[in-house]
Parts: C-alpha cells; structure tokens; sequence
C-alpha cells in the first residue's frame, strides 16, 4: 500500500508547523505537505484547510492564491477535507468581521461576533476571543468523534462563531453565552472552530482519527 | 458548562535553561523547559509560558531553538514572553511554534507597536503584560501604576487606563502582575486584578504572589480572573497542577480536569 499523504494547505496566515508535528506525531508513516500547490493539495489522500488571523486578510490570499478553486475541488470530491478555525469560518458563506467578508460558500452559514453584551447564565460579562477550553457537545456519532468522550474538552480562541445555515450539518456545539456550531460535518468534509493541534490527548485522537476516516 | 478557568505554570527560562530550579524528582532533566512542560501537559496545564528572562540578541536563537522542540512536542498553547520588541520578534517566535507573544516594556515605549504587532498578526497572538503596583496611600482611592524594570521604576502611567488603551489598540489578552505581590506569597493584589479584568474586554491572566491554592481561587473569584499564572508553587512541587484544578472545582470553578 502506497503511503497515505496530507496536504495541509499553507496561505502565509500564521504557523502551520504545529499542525504538522501534531499530525508526524499521531501517525509517523503519514508524509505531510504544507502547501499551497494545487496539484499537490489535490494529489494528496486527505486534505487540512488551517487559518488564524483576520477573515479579511485570510480570504484575500486564498483568492490571490487560486485556493478558492482548489479547496472546492476538493470539497467536492470524496477526499476527506478537515477545516480548522478561520479555515472552517471561510468555508461558510460570509463573515460579519472586517464589515463583512464573502466566503467560499461551500457549506451554508453566517460568522457572527460574539458582540460586546455576552453574559454566562448568572449574568456575569463573559470576555471576547472566547479564549481556552469549552466543553464539546456531540451533536451525533460520527467517524471523527470515534474515542472522544461526549463534553470533552478542546482549545479555543476566536471572537466569531459559525451559525450553521443548515442544522443536520451541526457536528458539535459549545456554549459562551450562547450556544453556537464548533464542528460541521457534510459528506467528506469536517470542520472545527477548536484547535485541534492545541488540544492536548483529545485534539491529537481528533487528528488521528481523521488520518483513519475515508470520508463517508 | 462552560469556558474553564485556565492554570497557566511559567518557566523562566534563561541561555536556553530554566532558571529559579525545578524540584521534580522524577523528571529527566528539570533545567530543560521542554522536559518541565511536558510533565506539565500530563498534569493538564492549560497553557504553557516561557519567559525569556536575558533576552539578549545572541541568546535569541536558544530560545526560538526551545519554541520549536516545544511545539513538536507538547500540543497546548504556548506564550513567549521577554524581549519581544520589534514585528520581526514576533514573526520569529511565532513561526517557531509559539501561539501568543507577551509584550511588555516595548509597548510602553511604543504603544503603536501593539497595534501594528495586533494589525499584523491577529490579536489572537498578542498578550500584553502589564507590571503594575500600588501608588495610593492608605485612605487615599486605590490607584495602581505601571512599574517597568523589574518594579524599580514608575512610569506615572495608570495601570486601568494602561489596560484599556492596550486592548484599544488589538490586545487579545492582559497578562497582569502584581508589582507589590510578586515573590510574596501573599497572594495576587486583588483589587488591582478585578479593577483591570472588569475595564477590560479581553481575558485577563493574573500573576505575582501566588503561595497556595487558595489564592487561585480568590484570583478568579474575588478577582475575576479569567486565568491564573504561577510559577515556585508548581516548580517546586508544593502543589501539583491536579490539586490545584480539584481545590478550584470544589469551590466551585470551573476548570478542566487532566484526561
């Protein structure tokens, strides 16, 4: 059997070094690839669509890029495609960030801010980014969930959530003030707003199950 | 149900080693930071901060050599703080593996260095660190002011206003130290810590005078806190990152529990 190759597609915004130790670590026969390379990214078995930083900023070089057409090549094959933090924002339609940024549109979906009136259920002010370990509420099995206790606990940072356009794609959910989607889920893609490459035992079982996962 | 309060440990890191002893009896070698936060992470450290106590150009690549091996190694977040005064600081440290950098006396100097330093690289990476003490006197309204150098110097800046301007300018996080506490034992300065977290919209870290786990609670509670730093009660193994996480659960925080 060849070797099984990711592509974790790199657009410049912020360190993907991380993703890839995290990955080297859960599987070392895995061959990783960070790039931004269409052939590479579409040759590869599994697909890692990272981001952090401004939406903004984020879409302007995927778009200069020509990723927008990549990862929707991908999206729509059966190659099993993992969209993390500002990666699964860009997949949804349009952001509320930056006075408003269109997306890929690849799943439905609005980004909205958290706004600066959130409360917990006591009333006590809950702070934006949303910052450190929430609680991660399985919205159904699936595949990438596989070892992961329902409520398990991953590391977040983010000032913008995902509310999901469709409800059947809802993965996960997390509360901050409000509940909101943490992981989406459609045919051969998965998306999370978590750092999984952050989130200690858990993330990394997330990571390996996703290098087991075929995508259905 | 909810955000958990964070336990961050800080190692002072200096020529690569860390420095102020590390008493873990079973550990292979206590002077490496990797090494310590890596035991860490198995206890269920929420986070991890190296402070680069010299901080001298020649000893920059020690420590962007340490960030690495860290983040091959240890998957939660990790925050370098000590020294970071230029954007190419920053971009060094965070294509080494680091997620946040601290800024501390380069914001005083230049506070436009946060906003460009936030503009940048999201405020998601951009903590600033505000050393602050006690100025007024006793019946006096409580004031607290920036102190740089180690706490030898006022800089007359008011430590509240400081706080608000820094997250004004794309601050994602204040790491906060109580001057007048640190290396007490006596507790974080209270008053100063919910005075800052509750003018700020951002998480506030509280640091300096942590002598038992009591005063992690009364950070987060009396001080809204929304994470607490220390660094001799872990380091020497008066407390474990476990008990602490159990005293702050049974009085009613909530924290993530090690897997």
């Amino acid at each position: 059997m060849a070797q099984s190759t990711v592509a974790v597609i790199d657009y410049g915004m912020g360190n993907l070094h991380s993703v890839a130790s995290a990955l080297a670590t859960v599987d070392a026969s895995v061959h990783i690839e960070v790039t931004a390379d269409h052939d590479t990214i579409v040759a590869a078995d599994r697909v890692i669509f990272p981001g952090v930083g401004a939406i903004r900023d984020c879409m302007a070089e995927i778009r200069r890029l020509g990723l927008d057409k990549t990862v929707a090549e991908v999206a729509a094959s059966d190659k099993p495609l993992l969209g993390i933090c500002v990666g699964m924002q860009a997949l949804l339609d349009s952001s509320e960030e930056n006075n408003g940024v269109e997306c890929l549109a690849i799943l439905p979906g609005q980004v909205r801010f958290f706004g600066n009136a959130l409360t917990d259920a006591n009333g006590e002010r809950l702070k934006v980014p949303h910052m450190g370990w929430n609680q991660v509420r399985q919205s159904h099995p699936h595949p990438m969930w596989d070892g992961i206790a329902d409520n398990s606990r991953f590391y977040f940072v983010h000032s913008y959530y995902a509310d999901a356009g469709d409800n059947s794609q809802i993965a996960a959910q997390c509360d901050y003030g409000l509940p909101f989607s943490v992981a989406l889920a459609h045919n051969n893609i998965f998306a999370v707003q978590f750092h999984p490459e952050k989130s200690s035992t858990a993330g990394l079982k997330l990571l390996a199950n996703f290098l087991r996962w075929d995508g259905k | 149900m909810g955000l958990a309060k964070r336990i961050i440990p800080c190692l002072d890191v200096d020529k690569g080693r860390v420095v102020k002893g590390v008493q873990f009896v079973d550990i292979r070698d206590a002077g490496d930071p990797v090494e310590v936060a890596k035991r860490y992470n198995e206890q269920g450290a929420d986070e991890i901060t190296f402070l680069d106590i010299t901080a001298t150009h020649e000893d920059r690549g020690t420590m962007v050599h340490i960030v690495e091996r860290m983040a091959d190694e240890v998957f939660i977040p990790l925050t370098v703080g000590g020294g970071i005064r230029t954007l190419e600081d920053i971009r060094i440290m965070l294509n080494a593996g680091a997620d946040k950098v601290s800024i501390n006396s380069a914001a005083i100097f230049n506070p436009e260095f946060v906003r460009e330093a936030a503009e940048k690289f999201g405020s998601q990476c951009i903590v600033v660190a505000i050393d602050a003490k006690q100025v007024s006197a006793e019946g006096e309204p409580l004031r607290w002011e920036i102190f740089t150098h180690g706490g030898r110097k006022p800089t007359g800046i008011n430590a509240v206003e400081w706080a608000v301007k820094m997250t004004d300018y794309g601050a994602g996080e204040i790491l906060l130290t109580s001057m007048d506490r640190d290396g007490t034992k006596d507790g974080f300065n209270l008053p100063l810590t919910r005075a800052i977290s509750e003018a700020v919209p951002v998480p506030v870290i509280a640091s300096g005078g942590v002598g038992n786990l009591q005063h992690l609670v009364d950070g987060v509670i009396e001080g809204k806190a929304d994470a607490v730093l220390a660094a001799s009660i872990f380091h020497f193994a008066e407390y474990s990152i476990p008990e602490a996480k159990q005293y702050m659960a049974d009085k009613g925080i909530e924290v993530r529990m090690p897997d």
